[in-house]
């Protein structure tokens, strides 16, 4: 299983995180400024993995994101790049060319897509349109809401 | 009280902020009006303050003071904000929370609410982070919704049951009814999610192994119905239909068929196929094909696929991508040990690895090098190794060099070449070695006798060169200590002897002990070596000196070196070659552990089962070269003689131990038998080095009187060491009343046929009696 996705910036800044094992806040922060020093000091075409404690850190450069996870041991590397991917796909698809500012700017909206995505650290839906109308789905009945209250959610 | 400003406006305001301090200063201004407005208690905005709430926390500011609001959102009635509820528990409230408890009563609540989205909700945040103690409750509800038709809702519950079950390991009993027909399902994510579940299952208990392993046919078709089946625009990826589904069922194939042949066999033919028809041209692909390599590694399969595999990794070794060139490393790492010849044949492919710009390629290159080394490539993949040393960033050197230590000592062709490898070492990754190959390198430098001159000259060398790296200054400074003698002569078989002056040398050890470059360690080294000197070299005074000055040191350990190094010269003297005399040939407890090497203080011990303290006794130095002069020679090596009687008892003891080793089947032999003194030598095998030969001597004496100061010496060959502990007693009782034993440990590493010559002294009625004999009668289970 994963066991932490996170989206940060070049500069460092952290723009998602999700974990998927109880942490303390503490040791949460440890592990973002670890591996984030890890991968940011990485050279520009160096292979994907490294390896931090005894966890396997997989991370992928998508214009000015990286996308980062840790693995446990049995899981397959480069069936990972792919479920990074794919995450990066169904953000596309929902925001329409995804750039970092949607991320920022609608960063509620970011998780929800992964919850459809991925769950407890494994992939839960292997379907683009699957995930793709669920959100939509979801959405929908946010919005009915909306309508109904009359104002802007938030 | 105007509205609470919207969460973009919070956010495009925030990013405005020129400095860390404005950032900080906004911040605490909303967190004020957030906190007021939580107090007001106002449903209308709760949801939009939590979530600029979850936005501030994710720029790393505090905000635990949102917690309980977040459990009244996930109550309220409205989706919205039972969604942003959600997503705040998940991201603010963790197990070691006391509100995290309250939240199951929620969850259980909307676990059954009309709307799936909903429930969708509980589940997902039931299994990211459900504690025990909320998954011990509402394992049942979960249960449930495994076994519902709406796939939306199967493929979540399932993967909340993993969750469960990796909390509460005990309640997965609970899930196994439910997992009857769930690989039936037509349902891409249900299907996905199930095979999790099942993994989840067989890895942590072996009954349900044993109960799933009816689900390979069914597995196999699956598989084999998406390799087959026509292009899914729904779940294709790069021409693959579900990558995720399919190494997702292969890594449950591996663990079903591990041990298992009935298993093993109905997979075969599906690893097969998958292994030939899938397409390598992009990530995907490969990803399934590791996932096949590592699945046909694992289970009992023929050896065909087996060399199917390997050749796939060969194949990935030689691929563009650095990607699947690590994974291949990785990969073939795992496999070396039981594939090792299959391995073997790839390996100028991995040693090119070692010369790739990427680090972590690098390193596991580096550790399948290792594990490739044998005593057929030791000379070629040392020089590649070498190289890699030679230019590898500083976090490598000390793993290599100790990879390199280890290599060398199991696979070494000659000795020369042993100790050229760790010189090279030495000199080039000095500072990284680990602190315990400095004793071990010490050992092997001694148990080297023929290499003595040669290594002392080379370590000589290599200090005029550098004293910065520590290891190899310590070793060096120990070695000159020891052979200094041997330095100073000019005497070197191996290589063009240089010309060294007593002072040259002192000069050298004097300047690591005031150095700043020199550790504590390293000085007590040089200051030792430099009293050892004493015994060796001619001109006393000069140590004498150095030693007195060394007395009054800040250093304590330094210090108390020199005052007792001082008490030697003045009060002991006669006792100082002795104690200074060469060290004796040291055994190994273990090939790979420290050794038993026995220095304080510059007194020698030997390092045997004898640990006594040796009392002053006469100069031994004196009977070895008295041996020398008789026997002629170069191709004889003086014993190394320890010479303390000791108790009858410790040598019965000693013999004792031998004979428990059940093992020995040498048969005894009379070695000598001449004007009533016969000499029988018994045989064992030391454990657990069998390349020494232990030979115990049983003297008797069939005369009518005693022999008295009996003392018996012995030389061997080259190619041999030897050992002679001490003897029993120095009467040999007359008329065959009692034996005189002593033992003889002989090492023998290139088994060669062990000869002996030995020489006989005692007193027999008052008159002094030699004799020397040679022994070549040694039976051959004895040396081979």
């Amino acid at each position: 299983m994963m066991r932490f996705l996170l989206l940060f910036s070049r500069q460092g800044k952290l723009r998602l995180q999700k974990w998927f094992t109880p942490l303390t806040d503490r040791e949460k922060k440890k592990v973002i400024r670890d591996v984030m020093a890890l991968v940011l000091a990485r050279p520009p075409r160096s292979c994907n993995f490294l390896h931090w404690r005894d966890i396997k850190v997989v991370y992928k450069r998508y214009a000015s994101l990286y996308f980062c996870t840790g693995l446990e041991d049995q899981d397959n590397e480069l069936l990972t790049l792919e479920v990074l991917h794919r995450y990066v796909e169904l953000l596309d698809k929902y925001f329409g060319n995804v750039c970092e500012l949607d991320i920022i700017f609608n960063f509620e909206k970011a998780y929800y897509i992964l919850d459809e995505f991925l769950m407890g650290g494994e992939v839960l839906e292997t379907s683009k349109v699957a995930v793709s109308v669920s959100m939509e789905n979801a959405d929908t009945l946010q919005e009915t809401m909306e309508e109904y209250m009359n104002r802007p959610a938030f | 009280m105007p509205a609470p400003i919207r969460l973009r406006e919070l956010i495009r305001t925030i990013r405005t902020a020129r400095t860390q301090a404005e950032e900080r200063e906004m911040i605490q201004k909303e967190c004020a009006a957030i906190r007021s407005s939580f107090r007001e208690e106002d449903n209308t905005y709760r949801c939009r303050n939590v979530a600029k709430l979850l936005y501030m926390h994710m720029l790393g500011y505090p905000a635990h003071f949102g917690q309980l609001e977040c459990l009244k959102l996930i109550a309220s009635q409205k989706f919205t904000d039972k969604r942003i509820g959600y997503l705040g528990a998940m991201l603010l409230l963790d197990e070691r929370q006391d509100v995290h408890l309250l939240m199951t009563n929620c969850i259980k609540n909307d676990l059954n609410h009309s709307t799936q989205y909903v429930q969708g909700l509980a589940l997902c945040t039931l299994g990211c982070m459900g504690s025990s103690e909320m998954c011990r409750d509402l394992a049942g509800e979960v249960e449930k919704l495994l076994k519902t038709s709406n796939s939306y809702l199967r493929k979540k519950a399932a993967l909340c049951a993993v969750h469960v079950i990796r909390k509460v390991p005990e309640l997965m009993e609970m899930f196994l009814p439910a997992t009857k027909n769930l690989l039936s399902e037509k349902n891409h994510g249900v299907l996905h999610t199930s095979v999790v579940l099942l993994t989840e299952m067989c890895e942590r208990s072996p009954d349900m192994l044993a109960h799933f392993r009816k689900l390979v046919p069914q597995l196999v078709r699956i598989l084999k119905n998406l390799i087959m089946s026509g292009y899914s625009p729904e779940h294709d990826v790069s021409g693959i239909s579900d990558p995720f589904l399919q190494v997702r069922i292969l890594r449950l194939l591996r663990i079903l068929g591990k041990s298992d042949d009935d298993s093993s066999e109905a997979m075969n033919d599906i690893l097969a196929q998958v292994a030939t028809n899938t397409e390598t041209s992009k990530n995907v692909g490969n990803a399934i094909l590791y996932e096949t390599v590592l699945t046909i590694m694992d289970i009992k399969s023929e050896s065909g696929l087996r060399v199917l595999a390997i050749n796939i990794l060969g194949r990935f070794l030689l691929n563009n991508d650095k990607n699947i060139r690590y994974v291949a490393l990785t990969s073939l790492l795992k496999t070396v040990q039981t594939d090792h010849n299959a391995v073997q044949r790839h390996r100028s492919t991995i040693v090119d690895c070692l010369k790739d710009l990427d680090v972590s390629i690098k390193r596991r290159a580096m550790e399948l090098s290792f594990a490739l080394v044998n005593g057929n490539n030791i000379r070629g993949m040392m020089k590649e190794l070498l190289y890699f040393l030679d230019s590898c960033d500083p976090e490598f050197k000390a793993d290599c060099a100790s990879g390199v230590f280890l290599a060398a000592e199991k696979y070494a062709p000659s000795k020369r070449w042993h100790i050229d490898t760790i010189m090279r070492v030495l000199t080039t990754a000095g500072s990284y070695v680990r602190d315990d190959s400095v004793p071990n390198l010490i050992q092997l430098i001694t148990n080297s006798v023929e290499m003595h001159a040669y290594t002392v000259q080379r370590l000589y060398k290599a200090l005029l060169d550098d004293i910065s790296q520590q290891p190899l200054v310590q070793v060096a400074s120990w070695c000159i200590g020891e052979y200094g003698d041997l330095l100073v002569s000019g005497q070197c078989e191996e290589e063009e002897p240089i010309q060294v002056t007593e002072d040259e040398v002192l000069d050298v050890l004097e300047g690591l002990l005031v150095s700043n470059l020199s550790a504590a360690v390293t000085r007590g080294y040089s200051l030792t070596a430099i009293m050892k000197l004493s015994t060796r070299f001619s001109g006393v005074n000069r140590i004498k000196k150095v030693v007195s000055i060394y007395g009054s040191s800040i250093d304590v350990e330094l210090q108390q070196r020199a005052v007792e190094y001082n008490a030697l010269f003045k009060k002991y003297d006669h006792m100082r070659p002795a104690l200074l005399e060469r060290m004796p040939i040291m055994e190994k407890s273990a090939s790979n552990g420290p050794t038993e090497i026995v220095q304080t203080n510059g007194e020698t011990e030997p390092s045997v089962v004898d640990s006594k303290h040796p009392p002053p006794v006469s100069q031994p130095a004196n009977q070895a070269n008295d041996l020398l002069d008789l026997l002629g020679g170069n191709d004889v090596v003086p014993v190394i003689q320890t010479t303390v009687p000791t108790k009858p008892a410790s040598a019965g003891g000693e013999l004792l131990d031998l004979l428990g080793d059940l093992s020995l089947t040498i048969p005894p032999m009379t070695a000598y038998n001449k004007n009533g003194l016969k000499i029988d030598f018994t045989f064992e095998r030391a454990n657990p080095n069998p390349n020494v030969a232990v030979i115990t001597i049983h003297a008797s004496n069939s005369t009518e009187a005693d022999m008295t100061d009996f003392v018996f010496q012995a030389a061997v060959p080259k190619t041999f060491q030897l050992q002679l502990l001490s003897p029993s007693s120095n009467v040999v009782p007359a008329l065959n009343q009692g034996t005189v034993t002593q033992v003889i440990r002989v090492l023998n590493p290139q088994k060669q046929q062990l000869r002996m010559r030995i020489k006989l002294t005692y007193t027999l009625k008052g008159s002094p009696v030699q004799d020397l004999a040679e022994v070549n009668n040694f039976p051959p289970q004895s040396w081979q």
